[in-house]
């Protein structure tokens, strides 16, 4: 799937060495050798080596690594809050290391927001202020901010908040505040460096799902870091794994799971094997609203608004499968006064049965956006399985192994 | 072995004649503007009654502080007052808010410029040391050829004197900003002067009131000294009692400037809890 979409940042060649002579290392480091020798021979650390990557327009691209794999450098780099050796990190036609004092100020103002792993919250801000923060430092004036940052706080569902400060909040709704600062900013770019590793598991997922729904409705070029895999299978439209500060593999979460280039990748995702023996039944949830073939056109528009769908499974008595009902399908039902829904059903979606391989389930996706339907041997419908629950099942599965 | 010796006091002395000859000018103006600053809050202090002041000082408290304080702040003031120590104490509070006033102006700029420049600190970490650690009698001496005996040469060395511990804690206030607010004031594209009046200024208040404090704690002790070259006020009661051989009236004077200190003590401390 080599790219058609425009691509956002471009980095190229990109590389740092923390130390006085910078130098001397990369000659080093051209000459073959590794980290490790390096630090031994002059002292410095190479934080990035030769780093190469574009970042597409409105896609979620994870960078992920473990500690020291380089991956905080990184993005540190690319907003220049830390300089970078060499190497080129080219926005929208600018190329970022060589902007002066001035310009970087202004691209940093226009292109990036930034999320980070402690929130690094104002504490004498109140959580207001605290979103608003970009836009004053961009001196907008003062009632417009006021009201794009309470759009933001309403967005990540802290409206009423507004007059707390950061210490009375939970670590989750601090990241929430983290989360509509940067959103307040509207920068072209979302840096998140590791925005959920301080939360707790059951919150940080929760963010996860609220952050593919944000992604969904604005689609945000967004660069995530990560040190945890199940996090960048499951929200990564694409991956970059580093290691030891050196690109190792840069691929969707499909690729990285199905191809991985070498043995640490296969290291990293081991167990995921297991997949094979993993079923659509692991990965199934239980579905959530479904429509009745006796229902009327209008009930059944009105439940997917309910839950928000663009499309609803509909049943006989029996709960047997009869097929999909898109919502224009359903609107046209109602202009032609059809009281019963069968006519309008597409049979365009992929059912399969509790056993199937979780494996097998991926390439279904990649055609169309709906859940795939799990029946029984009767056509019964059990539930729908969603693309993230696929991921996070191999993922969860690598782990316990 | 006959090792001759350095005649360090002599260039001293050389060096401060040159300056006090060539920038006659300079003191002599430095001189009247202080004094008319004295003289003018001294007055305007005296010039309300007794009471109205002692009413107005405890209000602050009770706004400022606690109503235990302002209950406290009368009970000292009127015990100086009828220690019949009250214009002598006004005195002492006006060098003390003169001096501070006049070091905080000095020592916050350089507090912040120590805090941003790594050279800038290690060329005024040292005097500071210089500046804390010399006795401070002799600051009195220099002080007497520059503005002569009285008021504004107190208010010089006073404010040598208690300066530093300002400038300390401005500079630690300002490093001691989690790097990672830094970090996020940057990273929206903050100018210097934004990160340091939206960032790094407010969140390192309470340190820098602390080190007012201590300026404050300071310039009282040093007022009180300074009595020896002419300053008015409580010091120059206890300067009396030790001259006279009275002991009584020596602690008198004495226990109304640890009032006094008390006092501007929990007022500074107060105002600095009361930010958040």
């Amino acid at each position: 799937m080599e790219e058609t979409r425009p691509v956002k940042i471009q980095v190229r060649g990109l590389s740092k060495v923390f130390g006085k002579q910078p130098k001397r290392a990369l000659e080093l480091r051209d000459q073959g050798l590794k980290r490790p020798e390096i630090l031994e021979k002059t002292g410095q650390t190479l934080g990035l080596s030769n780093i190469s990557f574009d970042v597409y327009e409105g896609e979620l691209l994870v960078i992920m690594g473990l500690s020291g794999s380089g991956k905080s450098t990184l993005i540190r780099c690319l907003n220049r809050l830390i300089d970078s050796t060499e190497g080129d990190i080219v926005i929208d036609g600018e190329n970022i290391p060589t902007l002066g004092e001035k310009a970087l100020l202004e691209c940093r103002r226009r292109h990036f927001s930034m999320v980070f792993q402690n929130f690094a919250l104002f504490p004498h801000r109140t959580v207001q202020q605290n979103a608003e923060f970009g836009l004053e430092i961009r001196g907008i004036d003062k009632a417009k901010r006021r009201e794009i940052a309470h759009g933001a706080l309403q967005q990540v569902g802290l409206g009423g908040w507004e007059d707390a400060y950061p210490n009375q909040l939970s670590g989750g709704m601090q990241q929430r505040v983290g989360l509509a600062r940067a959103l307040a900013n509207d920068a072209s770019v979302l840096l998140m460096d590791e925005a959920f590793s301080a939360l707790d598991p059951l919150i940080r997922k929760d963010m996860q799902q609220e952050l593919l729904q944000l992604q969904t409705r604005m689609q945000k070029t967004t660069v995530f870091i990560t040190h945890d895999l199940d996090e960048a299978l499951s929200i990564g439209d694409r991956i970059v794994l580093l290691k030891d500060g050196e690109v190792v593999q840069i691929g969707t979460p499909e690729e990285i799971l199905t191809q991985p280039a070498d043995d640490y990748v296969r290291r990293f995702i081991e167990g995921v094997d297991r997949a094979r023996i993993l079923t659509a039944e692991s990965a199934m949830r239980p579905v959530r609203t479904s429509a009745r073939d006796s229902d009327g056109p209008r009930t059944a528009l009105h439940r997917m608004r309910d839950y928000s769908l663009d499309s609803i499974y509909v049943t006989d008595r029996d709960r047997r499968l009869l097929g999909l009902l898109e919502a224009d399908a359903a609107s046209r039902a109602i202009e032609e006064r059809a009281d019963k829904l069968t006519a309008y059903l597409t049979q365009d979606f992929r059912r399969v049965s509790p056993e199937e391989p979780l494996q097998n389930l991926f390439a279904m996706f990649s055609e169309k956006s709906y859940p795939i339907a799990v029946v029984d041997d009767e056509q019964r419908l059990l539930g729908v399985v969603v693309k993230g629950a696929v991921l996070h099942e191999l993922a969860r599965a690598g782990e316990e192994h | 072995m006959d090792i001759p010796r350095i005649p360090l006091g002599s260039w001293i002395e050389s060096g401060l004649r040159w300056l006090t000859s060539e920038y006659s000018v300079v003191t002599r103006g430095i001189s009247r503007f202080t004094q008319s600053g004295i003289d003018g809050l001294n007055d305007g202090l005296m010039w309300l009654p007794d009471w109205a002041l002692m009413a107005l000082i405890a209000l602050l408290c009770w706004r400022l502080a606690s109503v235990r304080l302002a209950i406290g702040a009368v009970a000292g003031l009127a015990l100086i007052w009828n220690l019949g120590l009250w214009n002598p104490m006004i005195e002492t509070l006006t060098l003390v808010v003169i001096a501070t006033l006049v070091a905080v102006v000095i020592a916050l700029p350089i507090g912040i410029v120590a805090a941003l420049s790594e050279r800038l600190y290690r060329v005024i970490m040292p005097v500071l040391d210089f500046m804390q650690t010399m006795p401070a009698f002799v600051y009195l001496i220099p002080a007497i050829p520059f503005f002569g005996i009285g008021a504004v040469s107190a208010i010089f060395a006073t404010v040598i004197f208690s300066m530093p511990p300002a400038i300390r804690f401005t500079t630690l206030g300002i490093r001691q900003v989690p790097t990672e607010l830094i970090e996020a004031a940057d990273a929206y594209g903050a100018t210097r002067g934004q990160k340091l009046f939206k960032v790094q200024l407010p969140l390192s208040l309470p340190t820098v009131m602390a080190g007012i404090n201590q300026t404050i704690m300071l310039a009282l002790s040093m007022v009180v000294i300074a009595a020896m070259i002419g300053a008015d006020g409580l010091g120059s009661e206890v300067w009396r009692a030790i001259q006279r051989l009275r002991p009584g009236d020596g602690f008198e004077a004495g226990i109304a400037v640890v009032i006094l200190a008390m006092l501007l003590d929990r007022l500074t401390q107060s105002l600095r809890k009361s930010r958040r």
